[in-house]
């Protein structure tokens, strides 16, 4: 089992009402089963979108971080993607287009006791929610953002998205896009983010580990998840799920290995010239020159370096946790600041509300 | 001057035997005009908090540029600050000065035409050199050309007199002069006979790391004090009593100032901790930087990147459990725009504080206006009512914050608080509530911690979101934590109950009209309609909201000093309005509703009533004129007394005597 800090929640009503439901339902049930965190909500995705496989991968993930269903919270944009939490029996809002990244931010930041978490898509967080995802990333609000990128507007019927290749051809782009799009993982690491991970909605394995990692966090996750739209962008991620060449295109992150990869371990990645990496022929370097999987390093100009091995066309995709450190979060460092001012100036609302200068009007 | 004045009471002797004049004045204007950078707002405050103190009513009227430095001794650059203080109970901050004040020609220049003929006008003639005179236009010096012989003017040399009782405190020529507006402040307060320990108190505690610039700024407050006692350029100073007031303890406050204490408070007797989020914006940001302050009464503050993610962060601590607000101004009332629909919809608490501007657009950001009330109303997609509440002058910013946080966390609804900048920056003496008196909110937060029904296949036990309490169609609020409540909210169309998404027709159609009834049904929770028609004569109404009460209130005590009636109306909640507003407008004659926008309340007030209402209408970025007001009223009142024939009003109803049928 995992083990996931969640503070108290703090005096008043709040914790009331948390203490009052023990009181009649028992203590909190932390001993859980994939089927105890679905609803009876019909899930409404096409079939055989990347969706499906992703949610059963977090149902039964879940379970595992002996967090009671109450204490989590899955707070949503719009899109295809944002319709998760209506299928995970916890606490949960979908919200508006772009905007959760803001909303959990609100809800961590005034309640460390619960884990939160975002389900989001590439246009959700990339395009109309770009700058809540920068700034979310910065300050490292304890809370976790899934990214479902499949590099198109699923919801509404298969536009190009910020991420999707230069050229696309979509209902919006008869003669191809036009603009560069955006590699999430290096957006992320150029704001900060303490957390960076990204894995493949098929690989149950990676991504449950990806997963893992970005819950035990304390700070914010990003992790993104290719994510197969079967219906507007069907195989976009085949070059990398495909067995037969898929081994020669990604590249598996591993803390603290070799960054070797491709059919027995052909390929590597070196350090170029310029302070960043490249890929080389492993029988062509000394195994020294192999660069060793660091996820903890402070400076994040490795990683980003890491996320810019891939190309467009997702050829040498590095894939699981690129980043990984710690900083202080931006909910606990406020909660501190409440106590420290609780300290230097006690709550006394009668002596707030007269303030510095009164006068006595006598009867 | 418009005050009675009085023979002198009590000669004063200075030293040198210099023997002046008391004259004691029921009430004063003055304008303190100069650069921005002459700290005149400062000068101003001071002076407020003195007069404050000393026990007078007061009204103040900041007036400044957008930019925070204008090129200095420009006309853009002017900034003023005017202070109406009185022996009696004064509601404005007074139509025009009877002091003025100018610390260089652009402050003479703007300020001027304000000053009627015979009023004091003291000038710092150290500034009126050639090359200032230039940057604003004049050919001449007016100090010397004659053309101030209209009023009595008084120049002394402020800046030269500051520096001079400064060279002996080691600072530089340039920082010397930066005290002149402390000079000019001992000046007035010894015309005025203000209290002044106050002022020294307040610049030790400012410049309590620089005591140097404090002892610098006292020696120049102190110094322009005993130069007005000295001086034979004031024969005379003033004596402005006390005015009677309500027995207790007071102190001074500006609406941005009551607002957050208001929200503080709210906070402290709901007992949930507050969580605001926001982006700065003239003339709100006072509000967020007041609340982060005061992190110990479990105030959470939240500077956020934008306008959305503030009222964002704020919805997503309203569903944790917390009092959400957001602040800003009309512009990011726009912004939010989709998320407020987003608490219109998941019924969540909000108290959403739009200290209106000058609009449309970036408008004028440092001046007041009151035109976004139909955005308030209506600024959203679809059918989103959300109550809208505003209040009356600076102090009662305080009570109206609290009443709205009560309406949004009885009716688990985003609520509008409408303030304005001439609240938010205005001040006025207010009386220090005693704590154990003030709403008890603790009883409209009711969190949900049991299952509270059954679901549509007869399982017992489950808990339905949107369950509604019968009395105030409030939707059962759970918060995360709870066991065994867990539950999905967001923005597409709610089943009834479950909360369940649905496109069922007759269900949205259900969900619509019940989200209307709850806000509608808030009118029962408020007072009826606060009519002042002190001899039940009048015939003629005056209806207004927000921070126009004041000046209507005195334009109406003008018009019943001449022996005429009017009665005066205000609105403080806009949303619902009083549920006996239709019946008492059906009242009068005649209805005149002023506004500082072009008649967005008449316009409600004609939809909703049927009535004929006169909209008077001014968006000059200032408060009205109680003057200005009272002859419209005077006309309106005349043309009303006269037999008139009845009328067809727009809505075709007859509007001639009690229009509503
Ligand atoms: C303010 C606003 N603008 C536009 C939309 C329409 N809209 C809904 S989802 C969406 C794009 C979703 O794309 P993505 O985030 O990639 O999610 P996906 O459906 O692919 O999972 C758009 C443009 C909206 N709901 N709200
Ligand atoms: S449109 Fe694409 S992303 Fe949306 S549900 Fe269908 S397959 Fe999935
Ligand atoms: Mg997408």
């Amino acid at each position: 089992m995992t083990t996931v800090e969640l503070g108290m929640p703090a005096e008043g009503p709040i914790a009331d009402a948390v203490a009052a439901s023990v009181a009649t339902q028992g203590p909190k049930q932390t001993e859980l089963k994939a089927k105890d965190m679905k609803t009876d909500q019909e899930v409404r995705w096409c079939p055989g979108c990347g969706d499906y496989v992703i949610l059963n991968a977090v149902q039964s993930f879940l379970p595992s971080l002996g967090i009671a269903r109450e204490d989590m919270v899955i707070v949503s944009g719009i899109g295809c993607s944002s319709r998760f939490p209506y299928y995970l029996n916890t606490y949960g809002m979908h919200s508006i287009h772009g905007r959760a990244p803001a909303i959990a931010t609100g809800l961590a930041a005034s309640r460390p006791d619960l884990s939160v978490w975002v389900v989001t898509g590439d246009g959700d967080a990339l395009s109309i929610g770009g700058n809540h995802l920068i700034h979310a990333l910065r300050r490292n609000v304890n809370m976790t953002i899934l990214l479902f990128n499949n590099r198109i507007y699923g919801l509404t019927k298969g536009q190009y998205s910020p991420t999707s290749e230069v050229g696309k051809v979509t209902k919006s782009t008869p003669m191809g896009s036009l603009d560069h799009p955006f590699n999430p993982v290096s957006l992320a690491i150029g704001a900060d983010a303490t957390f960076v991970g990204r894995a493949m909605d098929s690989d149950r394995k990676g991504l449950t580990e990806v997963l893992r990692q970005a819950a035990e966090h304390q700070g914010t996750s990003l992790v993104e998840i290719y994510q197969n739209c079967n219906i507007f962008n069907d195989g976009a991620f085949e070059l990398l799920k495909d067995p037969a060449t898929g081994t020669q295109w990604s590249i598996p992150l591993v803390h603290g290995e070799p960054l070797v990869f491709g059919p027995d371990g052909a390929s590597c990645v070196v350090r170029d010239d310029f302070g960043g990496l490249r890929i080389a022929e492993t029988n062509q370097v000394d195994a020294s020159e192999i660069v060793v999987h660091d996820a903890h390093r402070e400076n994040p100009a490795y990683a980003f370096a890491l996320s810019r091995l891939s190309s467009q066309d997702l050829r040498y995709t590095p894939m699981g946790v690129f980043r990984s450190v710690r900083k202080p979060t931006y909910d606990a460092m406020m909660t501190e600041q409440l106590d420290v001012a609780r300290v230097q100036e006690p709550a006394d609302l009668g002596a707030l509300l007269a303030g510095g200068d009164t006068w006595e009007v006598k009867a | 001057m418009t005050a009675i004045e009085r023979p002198e009471t009590a000669p004063s002797s200075a030293p040198g035997g210099l023997v002046k004049s008391v004259v004691e004045l029921d009430r004063v204007v003055i304008r303190l005009a100069g650069d921005s950078g002459d700290g005149m707002q400062l000068t101003g405050n001071r002076f407020t908090s003195e007069t404050a103190s000393f026990g007078n009513d007061l009204s103040t009227l900041p007036n400044f540029p957008a930019e925070i430095r204008a090129p200095t001794g420009t006309l853009p650059g002017v900034s003023s600050f005017q202070l109406h203080f009185a022996d009696h109970d004064i509601m404005t901050p007074g139509d025009a000065p009877d002091v003025l004040v100018a610390m260089n020609p652009a402050a003479l220049k703007a300020n001027l035409v304000d000053l009627p003929g015979g009023g004091l006008l003291i000038l710092d003639s150290d500034e009126f050199s050639p090359r200032n005179l230039a940057k604003v236009g004049y050919a001449s010096n007016p100090i010397e050309d004659g053309s101030l012989e209209g009023w009595q003017t008084v120049s002394v040399p402020l800046t030269s007199m500051t520096t001079d009782a400064l060279k002996d405190s080691g600072l530089g020529k340039k920082e010397a002069e930066r005290s002149k507006n402390m000079f000019t402040l001992g000046l007035l307060s010894w015309m005025y006979h203000r209290p002044t320990e106050g002022t020294i108190r307040f610049l030790e505690r400012t410049f309590r790391r620089k005591p140097e610039i404090a002892a610098a700024n006292i020696a120049a407050f102190r110094a322009g004090y005993n130069y007005g006692e000295t001086t034979e350029a004031f024969a005379v100073s003033y004596e402005i009593k006390p005015a009677p007031m309500a027995p207790g303890r007071y102190r001074n406050i500006s609406g941005n100032t009551a607002l957050s204490l208001g929200l503080v408070a709210a906070g402290q007797r709901s007992g949930l901790p507050i969580f605001l989020g926001a982006y700065p914006i003239t003339p709100a940001s006072d509000i967020l930087h007041e609340l982060s302050k005061h992190k110990s009464f479990n105030v959470r503050t939240f500077q956020a990147e934008d306008e959305i993610a503030g009222i964002g962060a704020a919805i997503g601590a309203s569903f944790g459990g917390a009092l959400g607000i957001t602040t800003t101004s009309g512009p990011g009332v726009s912004l939010k725009s989709e998320a407020i629909g987003l608490a219109v919809m998941t019924e969540l608490p909000l108290v959403i504080v739009d200290v209106q501007r000058g609009g449309p657009s970036t408008g004028l950001p440092t001046k007041t206006e009151q035109s976004d009330l139909l955005q308030a109303m209506f600024g959203r997609n679809g059918e989103a009512p959300v109550p809208v509440i505003a209040p009356r002058s600076p102090g009662d910013c305080f009570d109206a914050a609290i009443e709205a946080t009560r309406i949004a966390l009885t009716y688990r609804t985003p609520v509008m608080l409408l303030s304005d900048g001439y609240l938010a920056n205005g001040a006025e003496p207010w009386q220090v509530p005693d704590v154990d008196q003030l709403p008890d909110l603790t009883g409209t937060v009711n969190f949900a911690t049991e299952p509270n029904g059954a679901a549509a296949d007869g399982e017992e036990g489950v808990f339905l979101p949107y369950l509604r309490d019968e009395e105030t169609l409030a939707r059962a609020w759970a918060v995360p934590g709870t066991a065994g409540m867990q539950h999905r909210i967001g923005g597409l169309e709610k089943a009834d109950r479950t909360g369940n998404i649905s496109y069922d027709p007759a269900n949205h159609d259900f969900m619509t009209r019940t989200r209307q009834a709850k806000i509608d049904g808030i009118a029962a929770s408020i007072p009826l309609t606060d009519v002042e028609d002190p001899d039940g004569n009048a015939s003629v109404a005056v209806i207004g909201w927000g921070s126009t009460y004041g000046p209507i209130g005195a334009a109406c005590r003008r018009i019943r000093r001449s022996g005429r009636s009017v009665a005066q109306i205000h609105l403080r909640h806009i949303n619902p309005m009083p549920a006996d507003l239709g019946e008492v407008l059906g009242r009068y004659d005649r209805v005149i509703c002023p506004e500082m926008n072009l008649g967005q309340l008449s316009l409600l007030l004609r939809a909703k009533f049927l009535v004929d209402v006169e909209s008077h209408t001014q968006v000059r970025g200032l408060p009205f004129r109680a003057a200005e007001l009272a002859a419209v009223i005077q006309e309106v009142i005349d043309r009303t007394s006269e037999p008139v024939a009845p009328q067809v009003g727009e809505a075709g109803i007859t509007a001639g005597n009690g229009a509503v049928q």
